[in-house]
């Protein structure tokens, strides 16, 4: 039975990759032109579907890394399982021109809306950058005036998406903070050997808890799990502190 | 075993409820917690999706897709959902 896309109903719809962008040795951006594109708020997601020819399909969840102008391409930044299903196919083998199938935007909780007028803490672990990104990208296009304090952790520097653009944005925006985290390879020079987010990590470089931030922790179920009692522990309301688990190491 | 978040369920309910169920708040049976629906913990391997309280660990969602069909359980009534 063929039934005709209700508004505002989630659909399944053909997508073009339009460019692809290595982000890190193991990270690539897609650049997807998608016709029918509602626009999304940062933090949400999309959901992919891949079918083989024999039927067979998987469908996979990926945060949006993009904000939304107003029209334009929808970017996500995809991280390489080894042992993944749909990674290794889209970073790996998906080229410009190619056709995908998504549907979306995806999530409402996991969001950051510039209205709130309090400063924003983001904890990033790994490939958990990617909803944050579009937060950092969505407050700079507007301008907004809120703090923004974004901790990422990284294996080693080779591991870190968009660090140029990081830095270009840290460089011209007094009202963002990067520290970054390395858990086993730390650049030359850098003053503190290679080592996991602790309580000095989030209590020296997040928001004091009485600013009463929001805070928006993504990345391994493990790592999400660890920095949000550690910050509910260091005080923040557990109401103000979201979490979004990737699973995964 | 794949150890995610309610996030996760937020195409299928989506598509059930035509509309974002991420944020919606729930209420534990077992324990009385309540929270948003984005921070229940979901186990899964496709096809079929369990979510529990963070609190009490009580199943309070599972969500099944069939050939024509996306099976919603919630507490114990069953929803049967053609696609």
């Amino acid at each position: 039975m063929v039934r005709a896309a209700l508004p505002g109903r989630l659909s399944w719809q053909a997508a073009t990759v339009s460019a692809v962008r290595e982000e890190t040795p193991s990270a690539r951006t897609l650049i997807l032109d998608i016709p029918d594109w509602s626009g999304h708020l940062p933090g949400q997601h999309l959901d992919l579907r891949l079918t083989a020819e024999d039927g067979y399909s998987a469908q996979r969840s990926y945060s949006i890394a993009s904000d939304w102008p107003g029209d334009g391409p929808v970017e996500i930044t995809i991280q390489r399982l080894d042992d993944g299903e749909v990674s290794p196919y889209l970073t790996d083998v998906v080229q410009a021109g190619d056709q995908i199938e998504l549907r979306g935007p995806i999530g409402g909780w996991f969001v950051w809306r510039a209205a709130q007028p309090v400063p924003v803490l983001l904890v990033a672990g790994g490939s958990g950058i990617v909803p944050l990104m579009s937060m950092i990208r969505d407050r700079g296009r507007r301008r907004a005036r809120q703090p923004f304090r974004l901790i990422y952790s990284v294996r080693t520097p080779q591991d870190a998406c968009y660090a140029d653009e990081l830095r270009r944005r840290v460089r011209d925006d007094p009202g963002l903070d990067v520290h970054f985290v390395y858990t086993r390879k730390a650049p030359d020079g850098w003053p503190a050997p290679p080592k996991r987010i602790d309580v000095a990590t989030l209590n020296s470089h997040g928001w004091p808890p009485d600013f009463a931030p929001d805070v928006f922790v993504c990345g391994p179920t493990a790592f999400v799990e660890t920095a949000a009692d550690i910050l509910v522990a260091l005080g923040h309301d557990p109401k103000k502190v979201r979490t979004e688990r990737f699973g995964g190491k | 075993m794949t150890e995610l978040d309610g996030n996760s369920l937020a195409g299928d309910l989506a598509e059930i409820f035509a509309r974002d169920m991420t944020a919606a708040r729930f209420t534990c049976g077992g324990c009385r917690h309540t929270g948003a629906v984005a921070t229940l913990r979901v186990w899964t391997p496709a096809p079929g999706v369990v979510a529990r309280c963070p609190r009490c660990g009580d199943v309070l969602l599972r969500l099944v897709h069939t050939g024509g069909s996306v099976l919603l359980t919630l507490g114990t009534t069953r929803l049967e959902v053609p696609r």
